[in-house]
């Protein structure tokens, strides 16, 4: 540059550089090349300031977050708390509102399966006061059609029994009550005895000879005999099995959930009943003896 | 070397700025690094061209055209070797090339300390700058982009502001007089 001209130095200069510039862009898109040396040069350069950056940006961000920005945090904690107990009662109504629609359309299923059996839906509105007897009150009751001795059953099994109607109640009296009692038979081998409540959980099968073969897990189904209840419908399983005398002592759990009860069905007649038949009455096991008995059915 | 002199030409007296040791290497790696890190937690902060703004700010200080045009073509290829394999080495050099040059010329002729004169020149600027870049796409890289729209002129306006206060906080790094 020593023969150029002061004043057109600079003008020089910069016309070389952008011709170098040029050239340097003409080799890339010539060779197709990004100039990777520089650029790597640069990125070494400066990527570890950038990443001292990001890594100090999260530290301020950091620490902003855990300990600056709390001034909302307990507010918000305490609304996410009333939020949460409001969302743990709407969980609890809807779940209880998923129960009530599934026993009630069991129910409907159960009512639209017999539609020629006069019967009446009634929801479980008490129990008794006393832990002696097992009762429970009705929503409907004389005003309904609902008379003394009617039969009241779930989809799972019978109840019980109506043994007082008022004008607007009825009182049941549960097949679990050590005074109710239902005329039963074993569903496979069909031998014939009365059911009988405890007063506990389990209900008792009275008059099974010893010489009767009785499986465990066995279905007990209505015999229809005490003119309550058609034939063949659920009371429970045979639980327990013991020899006595003259008797077998057998233990029934009743198919119903006669703790849990809160929708039920009032059989509106007090003339005896045929239902259809209850495919899984029928499919339980058959014992190896078929010999009937015939004890008296426990109508009370 | 004296830490500012006086040109006289045409003009009455231009003072010449000079800076405090390091100050402009360190100016332009910050710069540089804050392009290509602000944008990624605050996206609407790629609107600012900072190199640029340091090229015409240093370019009006030192107003030296051979210095201004080659600490233009530093920062631009610098920016170029950052943006990626989209943008080629040289784009920005040769932009930020001519930008530096002519801020250092200008600077030797005009008083630009007033804020409304960094307005206006870096508005200019800005807008050469773009047409520098988008003559270079057609011609050298025949990728033509539209001369200048809306955004761009949301840019340059944007790059103005800051660049008003920028360059006030760059004068502190000038040595005293």
């Amino acid at each position: 540059m020593a023969g150029i001209p002061s004043r057109h130095r600079s003008l020089f200069l910069l016309t070389s550089v952008i011709v170098l510039q040029v050239l340097l862009l003409a080799v890339q898109i010539k060779r197709d090349s990004q100039g990777r040396l520089i650029r790597v040069w640069t990125v070494g350069l400066f990527s570890p300031f950038e990443r001292a950056g990001a890594h100090g940006v999260g530290g301020i961000r950091g620490a902003w977050g855990h300990y600056f920005a709390l001034q909302n945090t307990a507010r918000e904690n305490e609304r996410l708390h009333q939020e949460n107990d409001q969302l743990k009662m709407q969980l609890t109504q809807l779940q209880s509102k998923a129960s009530e629609a599934d026993r009630l359309a069991a129910l409907l299923n159960f009512r639209q399966s017999h539609q020629s059996v006069p019967m009446l839906g009634a929801r479980v509105i008490g129990a008794s006061a006393d832990t002696a007897s097992q009762t429970i009150y009705l929503d409907r009751g004389e005003r309904d059609g609902i008379r003394k001795n009617m039969g009241v059953i779930t989809p799972d099994g019978i109840v019980g029994k109506v043994i007082e109607s008022y004008t607007n109640t009825a009182q049941v009296l549960l097949l679990t009550d050590r005074d109710s009692g239902v005329g039963a038979m074993l569903a496979g081998s069909r031998i014939q005895s009365p059911v009988g409540g405890t007063g506990e959980p389990l209900l008792t099968m009275k008059y099974v000879a010893n010489d009767d073969t009785v499986i465990p897990g066995e279905k007990v189904v209505t015999s229809g005999m005490d003119r309550i209840f058609p034939r063949d419908l659920p009371v429970g399983t045979v639980a327990e099995i013991k020899a006595g005398n003259p008797f077998k002592q057998i233990r029934v759990r009743p198919s119903a959930n006669l703790e849990r009860l809160e929708e039920v069905i009032v059989l509106l007649t007090l003339q005896p009943l045929e239902l259809k038949k209850e495919s899984g009455a029928a499919d339980a096991p058959s014992p190896a003896s078929n010999a009937p008995s015939q004890p008296p059915a426990g109508n009370r | 070397m004296n830490d500012t002199f006086e040109l006289h030409g045409m003009e009455s007296h231009i003072e010449v700025h000079k800076f405090r040791t390091g100050a402009i290497l360190i100016t332009l790696i910050l710069v540089l690094f804050l392009q290509a890190f602000v944008p990624i937690y605050f996206p609407k902060a790629a609107v600012l061209d900072l190199p640029l703004l340091v090229t015409i700010y240093f370019g009006l200080s030192r107003r030296n055209p051979s210095t201004g045009l080659l600490l233009g073509m530093a920062i631009g290829l610098a920016q170029d070797s950052l943006s990626g394999p989209t943008v080629p080495l040289g784009l920005y050099g040769i932009a930020n090339t001519i930008i530096g040059y002519l801020a250092s010329s200008i600077g030797a002729r005009l008083d630009t300390e007033h804020p409304a004169a960094r307005f206006a020149l870096t508005a200019s600027f800005f807008v050469a700058h773009q047409g520098v870049i988008n003559l270079t796409r057609r011609i050298l890289l025949a990728q033509p982009e539209a001369w200048f729209n809306m955004h761009l002129a949301v840019a340059a306006l944007v790059n103005s502001i800051v660049a008003v206060f920028l360059f006030v906080l760059l004068d502190r790094l000038r040595r005293p007089s």
